[in-house]
């Protein structure tokens, strides 16, 4: 079964990263590496991305002709995706452990990351 | 069982060679690509097996004509199954069997024949450089997927998308003519100076050579440059290459992280690759042609021929980059002028010219409008400002080494700001 | 450069696609299918999944001893991603014309949905050089 493993972040999340000790991201940058290698090993691992920072999302829409128009996006969207993990398991329960052990990164504020678990669908949305 | 080092090295360097015979016999560049591909398969499987064979280009030119008779031969199939009688004229029923004599090694216009089919302007750049990749450089789909950290079906496709534009486009396998040419050689570097700036090192190992691109970039280029020796572009982009490449050791840290030149330990730079590019680059110049790649060249010379960073020739610098702006519309040109003007007039003149290019869209949400400033701004003594812009630049990239380089700076003059307080 | 397309539905909206008559359903499906297949073709798409339902969307985060600890998804959470594809282009204008391409998938009466599709660059890793 696929799982997608979801980082949000809060609009000004991405900034407030750029702003954290240099070795505080590069203990979070090393994690990120060495978790991905892990469940890469261990044939869990079918991909992985970060995003980059919010303020460079657009919002596209198809215009009357067909061609893109293209917004910033709406003020009032708070979260946003940071980054990404697509596992492959044999349940919801171990695809909880991946999200529980992302959820461990370092980083600043006392409470663990959030990860949002939900099944991949077969074929193409 | 897989194939040697000796051995790939081997396929790939007759690869091209293969391509460019199969075209000239078959007409059909796309077909072509698709046999000798099956024949490099072929390769991989029988030699590790059975040894590599005494006359390893004509063992492919066999293997890949039989595929192209089998491909024949059940096209024809089809087409009657369908009912569809065309009198097919491009077809090549039974090919020569004939031992092809080995001559000399590298047919020279075959190869630069397949760089312009591969470069031709009706291709996106990542076809381009994705089909250069595989028909002249003779990487495999699988290595050229790795590189660019795509899956392989995708990397697959993606050259099977450009051939068939190249089918379409009637591109026929021959020298272009005059008039074409430079255009089309235009091309050609462009794709190759891509290539290079794709390329970087992935890890150190076997895979080092596989997925350096830039490597092969200059690979590509030298044997350019052998091929049209009196071309002062082609000389100038190699030279670039080289004088760029050089700096390369120097370029990353013990974590992975960004070293600009500003701070490169020197020591580490490639001697012979420099005075390798310096020698070019003189040589195109002396001849009395200018062109941009020799300028970018020029520009890498001066400053590989500074010992130190404070020994940097800026006013050389800028004149090359004054020079430049007038053959290029390129607004990073603009960019590195600003700072080269900024290193000869002081930060506030090359802050001066940053700011007539908030105008220009196509800077309008790149990182280095805001990186160049936040150095600016920071050699100007306006940390408030320099960290701002530097957090921005951060932002905005989608390179993470850069992002990193510019959140540290961002936070290093934080730190100082926070100790001055 | 690779981007990521993504489209996210507002909870309740008009992305409701299991109350969807199911021929609508079908010619949605469909597209989406042949959107995939023709982004492949060109040797453009990357990756591209389809999300289930958020009802099913869990919180997970590390608990005691690192075990997971799950909650359901707030219910003030307005938006939920149904899937995305992540496309290698030449350029920002060509994402952009593949996303609003996604953006006119049909749905209810095969009318196209018009749903704005957020597009971001992915994070790359090689480092590149451009000092003066």
């Amino acid at each position: 079964m696929k799982y997608m493993l979801m980082m949000n972040t809060p609009r000004d999340g991405y900034a407030k990263y750029l702003s954290w000790p240099k070795q505080l991201i590069a203990a979070n940058t090393d994690f990120m590496h060495a978790f991905a290698r892990k469940l890469a090993g261990a044939g869990e691992l079918v991909s992985a991305m970060g995003l980059a920072s919010p303020v460079q999302a657009k919002l596209v829409r198809a215009g009357d002709d067909g061609q893109p128009v293209t917004d910033g996006v709406f003020p009032e969207t708070k979260e946003f995706l940071a980054g990404y993990w697509i596992v492959q398991v044999e349940n919801a329960a171990r695809a909880y452990e991946i999200a529980a052990e992302a959820s461990t990164a370092p980083g600043m504020g006392d409470s663990p990351l959030v990860i949002e678990v939900r099944e991949v669908m077969s074929a193409p949305p | 069982m897989t194939l040697d080092v000796r051995a790939e090295h081997l396929l790939r360097d007759l690869a091209p060679q293969v391509l460019g015979i199969m075209c000239r016999r078959f007409g059909d560049f796309a077909a072509s690509e698709d046999a000798v591909q099956e024949a490099l398969i072929a390769a991989s499987i029988a030699w590790p097996r059975d040894g590599v064979p005494d006359s390893p280009r004509a063992w492919l030119i066999q293997v890949a004509q039989r595929r192209m008779t089998d491909h024949v031969r059940s096209e024809i199939a089809r087409r009657n199954r369908e009912g569809a009688l065309a009198a097919e004229t491009d077809f090549v029923v039974e090919p020569s069997t004939q031992e092809v004599p080995e001559v000399g090694g590298l047919d020279h216009g075959d190869s630069l024949l397949l760089l312009f089919m591969c470069c031709h302007p009706a291709l996106t750049p990542a076809s381009a450089i994705a089909l250069t990749l595989r028909a002249v450089g003779g990487l495999t789909t699988a290595e050229i997927a790795n590189a660019f950290l795509v899956p392989e079906a995708t990397m697959a496709q993606r050259i099977s998308r450009a051939k068939q534009t190249i089918r379409t486009s009637g591109v026929a396998f021959e020298m272009p003519g005059e008039r074409e040419r430079a255009e089309r050689l235009g091309s050609v570097l462009h794709v190759l100076y891509l290539i290079f700036n794709e390329g970087y090192a992935s890890s150190i190992g076997p895979d080092l050579q596989r997925s350096d691109l830039a490597n092969e970039a200059i690979r590509l280029t030298r044997a350019v440059h052998g091929l049209l020796p009196k071309d002062n572009e082609v000389a100038g982009l190699l030279a670039l290459m080289l004088l760029t490449d050089a700096r390369r050791p120097a370029r990353t840290g013990a974590d992975g992280e960004l070293i600009p030149l500003a701070q490169q330990n020197r020591t580490l730079w490639d001697r012979q690759l420099i005075a390798e590019g310096i020698a070019l680059v003189s040589a195109a110049l002396s001849r009395g042609s200018v062109g941009p790649y020799q300028l970018q060249a020029a520009i890498a010379a001066v400053h590989d021929e500074a010992a130190r960073h404070e020994d940097t020739d800026w006013p050389q610098i800028l004149a090359l980059y004054s020079l430049l702006m007038r053959m290029s519309d390129n607004p990073m040109v603009a960019l590195s002028h600003a700072i080269a003007t900024a290193m000869v007039e002081g930060p506030r003149a090359g802050l001066d010219l940053v700011a007539t290019l908030d105008k220009d869209d196509r800077l309008a949400s790149h990182y280095r409008l805001d990186a160049v400033r936040a150095h600016l701004h920071e050699m100007d003594g306006n940390h408030e400002a320099a960290i701002a812009h530097y957090l921005a630049a951060a932002g905005r990239t989608a390179n993470i080494p850069e992002r990193d380089y510019l959140s540290a700076q961002a936070s290093r003059l934080a730190g100082r700001n926070e100790r001055e307080a | 450069m690779k981007y990521m397309l993504m489209m996210n539905t507002p909870r309740g909206g008009d992305y409701q696609v299991m109350s969807w008559p199911k021929k609508d359903l079908e010619a949605h499906i469909a597209f989406m299918i042949g959107f995939a297949k023709k982004l492949g073709a060109a040797g453009e798409l990357v990756g591209a999944e389809g999300l289930a339902s958020p009802s099913q969307a869990k919180l997970v985060r590390a608990g005691d001893g690192g075990k997971p600890v799950t909650d359901g998804v707030f219910p003030e959470t307005k938006e939920f991603l149904a899937g995305y594809w992540v496309v290698q282009v030449d350029s920002a204008e060509r994402a952009y014309r593949i996303a609003a391409e996604a953006s006119a998938a049909p749905g209810v009466g095969g009318a196209p949905l018009n749903m704005g599709i957020e597009v971001r660059e992915v994070m790359s890793g090689p480092p590149k050089e451009q000092d003066a």
